[in-house]
């Protein structure tokens, strides 16, 4: 790893002038990618931005009219403990203890998995079915991206140069609301996904009335399949209905083949792990409310 | 031999456990030293390729360079010199040239040449500029292709293209046996390289003073060995090298080589510095020696009461890139477990295009038991009898014969099974669908080779005793427990340390399962003269001709001193005791292990849960039975890993793809259930205390038993390791 300069700026105004300054500057958060990459001469900076003094990027906030922001350098431990994520986004707090150990939850954040854009990042299939989207500030002022188009291919992003991530936002949960994501990994914790599923599901009398799904691993990005959630519309959640929207986003999958799993058992997975999330999904939307 | 112990079979305080737990024992890449530079390996990307030009100009011109090693810089290695390694020997031309590459790469990830430099981070980037040009050349990465006719030859001097060695055990009559068979099975399966998965990378500081005399301290199995390969390679007498043996971060047979060492005490000499070399976890997946992956055929017959009739195996094991695959003891090992009259075995040790293999736990062992044990349990199910009472009618007892020669001594085979059927496991029943039970047993000699042990008494009453074989799994207790039990002291009393090579008498290698045993026989043997030391001083101080010593108390005539009080007395009485003892033991008694385990597969996923294991293992007399206990669990969740998802994931070009404990997925602690353990003690008649090595017998079973487990629950008999998920499926 060769030397690099440091700076850690202590407001949002400072961070997006020092980006202007620095356009090919990395962004550490929690570092727990970056430093790894840098270690490996994966990535090569020449100046690192600190993060993790600006107070916009460390905030927890909910109401139940505005939903929840999450700030981009919040690490994974804050969001496990936080009383009100836990009641309303009991998902959020399982891919947040999912990322890493318990000593990587201590520094790593939702806003570096996002913009680590890796494509088996864990948070991010949930995000999508969560309808976040991301708060982007830069020399222009702010913009907000749905996450879903995020991500633009391996590592790559919507981030322009000088541009940084502020927070993650998500919607209120609707009423008879439930989420889940779900990876398959060989071991029990502590790897990479082979394949991830993430679903959020409304009902309404009974019946499905909104829904979102999206996957891990098996694409270039994250992958949102919108079709796979419109299938459930104005459906009863039922074995079949629920088969029928996993073979969807199983359809619109494109794994590759390497190391973690084969194209074939990448397909596989799809339909399973989009099963059991939406099983998972439907039965916190029946018990919570 | 008493049977009656008052230190054996307790279980103290490990001596080194304050220094570990708090973070003062020093290995290897903490030393720091006056003056230290620090190193850097450029290695080969490709896997086979002609190395045509090196270039160091660029990496030497990079201000904070000191020094730039290639192959050109040691001295030739004569064609047909031999270097032991204790458990094994290797050829100085093949360390030579895994050391550094000469004229050709012949895996990827193979050293070419090394840098020393103000800090690690220069070192990298002088490394960095170090022009290799390669004429790439085609690579072969399994044992069957290599075989084949037409496969890339990786050296020239090889009689048999890619085949290095062909063993072959023969006995009795192999077609009159299987004419008797009723039932005979035949399958073929294979297992991936997979790695020992030591936690601490393999590291080395050397300097090379201008008196001609090279210290090197590194984290090695074996001190003695060290110097010996380091001389060797470096061409200089044994007696000019010292190695001071930091602590061990692990090691299960893969710390025995050199790697480091010499480029490091050559980094050195040219730099008039003190060197440090520290390998990353890819370095130590790709530059040291992995255990083989392997190909085995294995058929055998019984007759209509399950007796076997017959019995025949074929091993092709992967060396790597140098000839010594270990597929000697996986041939015979492969039917050690029982009485077989009729038998022929054939192995094959090939090279290919991958690191060149090392000693990992059993080395060779757990392939070829595979084999066997899953043969063996589709036998039981023909046969319609209980898998242990068929391993039962056929167990290896006092006089049997092995195929390899060898008549065993009294050994635990029969114990061992008798305590697998009667364990709780084995009666409980499993809990529910997708659930299966699977049972092997396997064998490993242990060894024998060279110990010496020094104790010297204090004038409090403690003896210091000075060893020098490296402890990996509390050995330092082990070995204060046989001293403390003939001096009739406790544990605490003994103070164990490890020491360099120019302060002890020559040891051997912490392998083989042999340092309780054989560096234990050397502790025992200098108590033993420490007494008798001891004895003539109480008869001078008493002026009696006999002393008798029990329990820590010499008395004579009424009259009696403990060890301590005659220990404050020893300056009058002639001055200090210290007795050192050096031994060669013949007397080394094998172990057999076995496994019950219970698995879960989701047949959506085929994810494998372990649910329930016991490992049982004849330890002859149990030292320290926690410890004992440590080793079967250890060697079990090594097994399992190696069973389950380990292996080399390796591109058509012979890059590793998964070089990192990321994607190169051991178990972790999440992964695996408490490992029961019954410790079966059939004495070794050929120690005082009756010990037998328990460190690697336990990673042969796994293997088989998750595989028989794995058909329990599926219906599917797999023929490779990994048996992974994607495996279970078909996918």
């Amino acid at each position: 790893m060769k030397a690099f300069d440091y700076a850690a700026p202590a407001s949002l105004p400072e961070a997006v002038g020092l980006l202007a300054s620095q356009p090919s500057a990395r962004l550490l958060a929690g570092g727990t990618d970056l430093l790894v990459q840098l270690r490996s001469g994966r990535k090569e900076a020449d100046v690192v931005i600190d993060v993790k003094k600006i107070p916009e990027l460390n905030e927890i906030a909910f109401s139940p009219a505005g939903g929840l922001t999450i700030g981009a350098a919040v690490p994974c431990y804050r969001l496990t403990a936080d009383a009100s994520i836990q009641s309303h986004y009991p998902a959020l707090v399982e891919v947040a203890s999912w990322i890493g150990g318990t000593q990587i939850q201590g520094r790593a954040s939702l806003g570096g998995n996002l913009c680590n854009s890796a494509p088996s990042a864990d948070s991010i299939p949930l995000l999508i079915a969560l309808g976040a989207s991301a708060l982007i500030a830069g020399p222009a002022g702010s913009r907000s991206v749905p996450v879903e188009d995020f991500c633009t291919a391996p590592g790559r992003n919507q981030l322009a140069p000088g541009e940084l991530l502020v927070s993650i936002q998500i919607p209120p949960p609707a009423p008879f609301s439930g989420a889940a994501y779900l990876r398959f990994i060989p071991r029990n914790e502590m790897d990479i996904a082979v394949v991830g599923a993430g679903a959020a599901v409304t009902l309404s009398n009974g019946v499905i009335a909104g829904a979102r799904i999206a996957l891990s691993s098996v694409a270039p990005t994250p992958l949102y399949v919108p079709a796979a959630g419109e299938s459930l519309v104005n459906q009863m959640p039922t074995a079949e209905a629920l088969e029928t929207a996993a073979k969807i986003a199983q359809e619109a999958a494109s794994p590759i083949s390497d190391m973690r799993g084969s194209a074939a058992y990448r397909r596989h997975l799809c339909a399973v792990m989009v099963r059991r999330a939406l099983e998972l999904a439907v039965a916190r939307a029946l018990e919570i409310n | 031999m008493s049977t009656t112990y008052n230190v054996i079979g307790t279980r103290p305080i490990r001596h080194d456990g304050a220094d570990k737990v708090t973070g003062r024992a020093l290995y290897g890449a903490d030393l720091q030293l006056a003056r230290m530079i620090h190193g850097a390996v450029l290695r080969s990307p490709h896997a086979h390729a002609r190395i045509l030009r090196i270039d160091t100009s660029k990496a030497e011109a990079l201000p904070g360079v000191f020094a730039v090693v290639t192959a050109a810089d040691f001295p030739p290695a004569p064609a047909d010199k031999i270097v032991d390694f204790g458990e094994g020997d290797t050829l100085l031309s093949s360390l030579r040239g895994n050391i550094l590459a000469s004229g050709k790469v012949l895996y990827s990830g193979h050293a070419v040449a090394a840098v020393a430099a103000v800090n690690a981070h220069v070192a990298a980037e002088a490394a960095a500029l170090i022009e290799v040009d390669y004429e790439p050349l085609p690579c072969v990465l399994t044992a069957p292709e290599a075989m084949a006719p037409g496969a890339p030859i990786l050296h020239e001097n090889l009689p048999n293209g890619n085949v290095a060695e062909l063993i072959r055990y023969e006995m009795g009559d192999l077609a009159a046996g299987f004419a008797e068979a009723t039932v005979i099975v035949e399958r073929e399966l294979d297992t991936a390289t997979v790695h020992q998965g030591y936690i601490e990378p393999q590291n080395a500081t050397a300097f090379w003073s201008s008196d001609g005399r090279i210290h090197i301290w590194c984290s090695t199995q074996g001190s003695f060995v060290a110097r010996d390969a380091s001389a060797a390679v470096l061409d200089v007498p044994v007696s000019q090298v010292k190695v001071t043996p930091m602590e061990i971060g692990g090691g299960f047979g893969g710390k025995i080589n050199v790697y480091l060492e010499p480029v490091a005490a050559m980094l050195s000499k040219k730099a008039g510095r003190p060197v440090k070399l520290v390998m990353s976890r890819r370095d130590v997946f790709t530059g040291t020696g992995p255990t083989p992956g392997s190909r085995v055929r294995v058929k055998i017959g019984v007759n209509d009461a399950g007796k076997i009739t017959a019995a025949q195996a074929w091993l092709a094991y992967e060396a790597g890139a140098y000839p010594g695959a270990m597929v000697g003891p996986g041939a015979m090992t492969v039917f050690a477990c029982y009485d077989i009259e009729n038998v022929l075995i054939e192995g094959f040790d090939v090279v290919v295009n991958k690191p060149s293999t090392s000693a990992y736990r059993a080395p060779g062992a757990p392939n070829s038991a595979l084999a066997t044990e899953t043969v063996l349990d589709e036998i039981a199910e023909k046969l319609g009898i209980d898998p242990l009472e068929l391993r039962l009618r056929n167990a290896a007892k006092e006089g049997t014969r092995r195929a390899d020669g060898p008549r065993y001594k009294r050994i635990g085979c029969i114990e061992v099974l008798e305590a697998m059927k009667a364990s709780p496991q084995y009666n409980a029943p499993l809990p529910g669908p997708n659930c299966g039970r699977g049972v092997a047993i396997g064998f490993w000699f242990n060894a024998g080779l060279p110990s010496s042990a020094t104790l010297s008494v204090n004038a409090d009453g403690t003896v210091n005793l000075i060893e020098g074989s490296t402890d990996i799994g509390g050995s330092r207790t082990s070995l204060s427990m046989q001293a403390a039990e003939v001096l009739g002291l406790r544990a605490e009393d003994i103070h164990p340390t490890i020491v360099d090579t120019d302060s002890v008498g020559y040891t051997g290698v912490t392998g083989g399962s042999r340092t309780t045993f054989a560096t234990g026989l050397a502790v025992h043997d200098a108590a033993q003269m420490v007494v008798e030391q001891m004895k003539a001083r109480a008869a001078r101080l008493w002026a009696v001709d006999e002393v008798s010593f029990s329990n820590g108390t010499f008395s004579a005539n009424g009259q009696s001193l403990t060890f301590a009080q005659l220990a404050a007395q020893l300056g009058a009485t002639g001055g200090p005791v210290s007795c050192s003892a050096t031994v060669n033991p013949k007397g080394v008694g094998g172990s057999i292990a076995g496994l019950i385990i219970d698995v879960k597969v989701d047949p959506e996923t085929g994810k494998t849960d372990v649910l329930r294991v016991t490992s049982v293992q004849d330890a002859g007399k149990a030292i320290h039975p926690a410890y004992v206990e440590g080793q079967m669990q250890g060697g079990t969740a090594q097994g399992i890993g190696w069973a389950l998802n380990e292996e080399y994931f390796m591109d058509a070009d012979g890059d590793m793809r998964n070089g990192s404990y990321l994607d190169y997925r051991m178990p972790t602690a999440l992964d695996l259930p408490m490992i029961e353990t019954i410790i079966v003690e059939v004495p070794n008649p050929g120690h005082p205390f009756g010990v037998r090595g328990v460190g690697e017998a336990n990673i042969v079973p796994p293997l088989a038993a998750v595989a028989n487990a794995l058909y329990r629950a599926t219906g599917k008999r797999l023929n490779r390791v990994p048996m992974n998920p994607a495996t279970i499926l078909g996918l």
